[in-house]
């Protein structure tokens, strides 16, 4: 057996201390070794309920199951297919991001793109149209989420559209995401314009198809882990900047991706396409996170966060220990740089599955990887590093898979505590791009948010009930 | 968009440059510097993509012939020229600024989980946090494989239990609640003297009582090995000596230890007969020192001990008192900081003067309730929990006892006052400062069981010839400064 108590028995223990500093200040006249905790009271979360979490013996070692699968969870793209096929939906059905929602209660950029969904569908013939049958409820909405599927910004998703068909060898697990349109006006930002209509047609009628004879010619699925691990070491944080990503899919499709059998200025055109949407990869990385964040769910006592999610209206949070329940609060309007001559007034409340990259560490969570981004909010690089360390004292472990370079290659802080976040009162940091508010304008800009407390607040009270009824 | 296109509003300046790059999240950066001056009114600085074109042309402020993306478009609208040749300049000052990388700012761990991760081993937590939030503190200590002691008290019983489960599966020692006391490996921690290192052992349900017991040991020449605190309510059967067990075993198995003594208050009986019988079984032997009516002297287990280890007891320290003169029918009145020395001089005093009435009294008719102030013979423990809500415990602030002092002076019953004090880390660094000129002007005959050392911060020795010198009478053993209380008020045949 090894030493009594750790060792403290044998040679003089460090001191870290949390509380009043008058026995840390008697412990280091003695030259003790002391390390005072920056404690305060928790930012949110009745004590008892914290205790209860605290004291749950099933915390521990179902956390520790839960973040192993995320960190396990691989992701390699074996298909591209239409929605259509994959999601076998009922007819007249659109996805969307984040939690529930209504066409009531739907944001200016989330009705743009459900009507411009229903148009590009032949729902509708005009706006008006699409307009009355949305309002009618005739079109049938549900979150991504409830389908193994996210969606940047919007996230509408209707069958036409093809999807990247994911799958974690690990777990076997499968997850979806369609096609990245690029960058200004775009259905995902809200805007359905002509210009829109015809570029997701393109998609669908060539685009797609390219890619889907390209990816499945290869030999090897695509090891799209591999890539958002990459990513990190050359500058990108995999949320709101994806450069390198983007080009490094591009280089291991193009090869494939010319061999289709398809008109070479279609082949051009798909390559150009490609080359010049720096969010390419957006789409991919989003369905490697939703695989991981998937492989932890329904682990009963653990309070690891497996979706953070944005409607345009609510922020939703789902937890390991609660299963499917969704745990909203109104979203709040991120921060950051606008384009053009847009301002503040201008941006929607925030919108997106696409927090699902700083759910599983990358994102706001890894902006020390990124420091380009931490302009966005006119912050400075010890900002990013900052960022970065506080995430640390919020999430469960650190994912040996996506390394920080300028933190030494420490892993990327992985698997968000609602136990943690509670005490600490930092709430998750997210980097995210800005949709206009008024339907059909399109991106304003792009910037910082966080989720709204209250969230947190809800997840935390169920989990300790939960506790209560399961210990 | 916020503002629709007018094209005669305000004067334009609209240019292209060639050979200047900035990243795109650079130059929304300076857009927005620029847009925030109060003269401009519309500002672009972009790359001259087609997408930054078409917003320029958005804006009214398109340029003038063909543009190629590789040139930095410079568009403004401003109300005056003064302004707009400011703006224009601002851009050019905006663009040459080159942002300091600076250093990396640290972030404090604001939890012991967290703080736990860099600490070097062996490491140990201490907690001194409001007790209601005390058990997410303490429960990270045990998850890393670290004790903890928690200073806190108000921690609820079953937090205390499930802690000390899960510390006892992980193989280390919750200290506490309530613990103010331990000395590991020569490292005091929170209220603890400095006192020679050796050969026994202290596990203490009870600080004061593991002071009182530490400081004999040292001055008769003999160390202790640890003082390992385990809470107050360690003995209760709620919790069932969870961690006194704990600390026996791993001082059974720490060499440096030979001998161990337990330090309790009264614990409940079936739990006092199973640490007894499991103390039995360990390697090394194990004396109790819990207080009860049938062994009610600490000083007594400690001259016990000394016996055990064949060294000759000494004289404790003392200085007499001048007041030899008490009134005939004086009161003892024991005004205390230290709940077990309290209850000391309550265990000696109680067969001679039979019921003493306390805030922490030997039996429950015996409850002084909130009235301090009561007539006859008292003994009030003022580092009750009751008593601390909202302010330090007495051993830092004496605030309450000086002024129950002077009020008793003021009510004019006839009485012996039997005080503690205190030394070592944490306590008063002065404590006779204060407590002199109160005896003074009191003018009360006073008994004080002075628990320190010489290497104490406040000395022992200069606390005890101040308080001497105001007329006291000092005794390192408070079961001894018990006895001579009674003597003075003619109870001295026990």
């Amino acid at each position: 057996m090894s030493e009594p108590l750790g060792g403290m028995l044998t040679a003089p223990p460090s001191i870290v201390a949390a509380g009043v500093e008058v026995f840390s200040a008697a412990l280091r006249a003695q030259g003790a070794s002391v390390t005072d905790v920056d404690w305060r009271p928790p930012g949110f979360g009745s004590a008892d309920d914290l205790a209860q979490l605290a004291l749950d013996p099933r915390r521990a070692a179902a956390n520790r199951i839960a973040v192993e699968r995320v960190l396990a969870a691989g992701s390699v793209l074996v298909d591209v297919r239409p929605a259509r096929e994959v999601l076998d939906l009922p007819d007249r059905t659109l996805l969307h991001s984040g939690p529930p929602l209504t066409w009531q209660t739907a944001s200016g950029p989330m009705r743009g793109a459900l009507v411009g969904a229903c148009i590009f569908e032949g729902w509708a013939a005009t706006v008006e149209d699409a307009e009355r049958i949305l309002a009618a409820g005739a079109i049938a909405l549900d979150p991504c989420h409830h389908h193994r599927t996210v969606g940047p910004m919007a996230g509408v998703t209707s069958p036409s559209m093809w999807m990247w068909c994911l799958e974690d060898p690990a777990n076997g697990g499968q997850a979806w995401c369609n096609l990245n349109e690029g960058l200004g006006k775009v259905l995902r930002m809200g805007a359905f314009n002509e210009e829109v209509l015809t570029r997701l047609g393109w998609m669908r009628d060539v685009l797609g198809p390219i890619l889907s004879k390209a990816v499945r010619s290869r030999t090897e699925p695509l090891d799209v882990k591999a890539i958002l691990a990459q990513m990190l070491q050359m500058g990108d944080e995999g949320h709101n900047r994806n450069r390198a990503g983007s080009l490094m899919a591009l280089r291991e499709l193009s090869p494939s991706i010319v061999e289709v059998d398809a008109p070479a200025e279609d082949i051009a055109e798909v390559l150009r396409f490609i080359g010049g949407n720096e969010h390419f990869f957006l789409n991919l990385g989003m369905p490697t996170a939703k695989l991981a964040m998937d492989a932890a769910r329904d682990v009963p006592g653990s309070t690891l966060v497996t979706v953070m999610s944005r409607n345009g209206t609510e922020f939703g949070v789902q937890t390991a220990g609660t299963g499917d329940r969704w745990f909203t609060g109104p979203a709040n309007t991120p921060v950051g740089l606008f384009l053009g001559d847009y301002g503040p007034e201008d941006a929607n409340p925030d919108i997106g599955d696409s927090a699902i990259m700083e759910t599983y560490g990358v994102g706001g969570f890894s902006m020390a990887a990124a420091p380009a981004i931490v302009r966005f909010v006119g912050g400075t690089v010890p900002d990013a590093l900052a960022t970065t360390e506080r995430m640390y004292q919020v999430t469960l472990a650190e994912n040996p898979a996506m390394q920080i370079p300028v933190l030494g290659f420490r892993g990327s802080p992985t698997g968000i505590d609602v136990l943690k976040v509670a005490r600490t009162g930092w709430l998750p940091q997210i980097n995210t791009g800005m949709a206009g508010r008024v339907a059909g304008t399109g991106q304003v800009g792009a910037g910082l948010v966080q989720p709204p407390q209250e969230c947190f607040e809800q997840a935390l009270a169920a989990l300790a009930e939960e506790s209560r009824a399961a210990v | 968009m916020s503002a629709s296109p007018q094209p005669d509003e305000g004067l334009r300046h609209v240019s292209l440059r060639s050979g200047v790059y900035a990243d795109s999240v650079r130059l929304m950066q300076v857009s927005r510097e620029i847009g925030d001056r109060p003269g401009v009114t519309a500002v672009l600085v972009a790359m001259a993509t087609p997408l930054n074109l078409e917003l320029a042309a958005g804006m009214g402020l398109a340029p003038d012939g063909a543009a190629k993306p590789d040139q930095l478009l410079i568009a403004l609208r401003a109300t005056d020229d003064a302004e707009l040749t400011a703006a224009v300049a601002a851009v050019e000052a905006a663009l040459a600024h080159r942002e300091r990388s600076g250093e990396a700012q640290t972030i404090p761990a604001r939890t012991i989980g967290a703080a736990l991760e860099d600490a070097p081993d062996p490491a140990l937590a201490i907690i001194s946090v409001p007790g209601r939030y005390a058990a997410a503190e303490a429960a990270d200590a045990i998850a890393a494989g670290r004790s903890v002691l928690i200073f806190s008290d108000g921690v609820p019983v079953e937090q205390e239990v499930a802690l000390k489960r899960a510390a006892h599966e992980a193989g280390v020692l919750v200290m506490g609640p309530d613990c103010g006391t331990a000395i590991v490996s020569g490292v005091a921690l929170g209220f603890a003297n400095v006192v020679r290192r050796g050969p026994v052992g202290l596990v203490a349900a009870s600080g004061t009582g593991a002071q009182q017991v530490s400081c004999l040991l040292d001055a008769a020449g003999v160390g202790v090995s640890h003082v390992l605190g385990v809470g107050g309510r360690d003995l209760s059967e709620a919790v069932g000596g969870l961690a006194t067990l704990d600390a026996l075993a791993a001082l059974a198995e720490d060499p440096a230890t030979e001998r161990v003594l337990l330090v309790s208050k009264p614990p409940a009986p079936s739990v006092a007969a199973l640490v007894g019988q499991v103390s039995r079984g360990l390697s090394v032997p194990v004396r109790s020192a819990a207080l009860s009516p049938d062994q009610p002297d600490l000083t007594a287990a400690v001259e016990a001990l000394l016996g055990d280890l064949g060294v000759a007891v000494p004289r404790w320290p003392s200085r007499p008192g001048t007041a030899d003169a008490v009134p005939a029918g004086a009161v003892l009145k024991g005004f205390y900081s230290g709940g077990t020395l309290a209850d000391e001089a309550m265990l000696i005093a109680a067969p001679v003067l039979g019921g003493i009435r306390s805030n922490t009294p030997l039996k429950p008719e015996l409850d002084l309730g909130t009235d301090l102030r009561a007539t006859g013979h008292v003994v009030v423990d003022f580092g009750d929990d009751a008593l601390t809500v909202g302010r330090a415990h007495p051993m830092i602030d004496p605030t309450l006892r000086l002024e129950a002092i002077a009020a008793l002076a003021a009510g004019g019953e006839p009485a012996v006052l039997l005080l503690d004090v205190v030394l070592g880390y944490g306590a008063d660094p002065d404590p006779s400062a204060t407590l002199v000129p109160a005896l003074q002007a009191s003018g009360l005959p006073a008994v004080v069981a002075l628990v320190g050392t010489e290497a104490d911060p406040q000395c022992w020795t200069r606390q005890a010839d101040a308080l001497a010198g105001a007329g006291a009478a000092v005794f390192a053993s408070n079961a001894a400064a018990t006895r001579y209380a009674l003597s003075l008020i003619g109870e001295s045949d026990v």
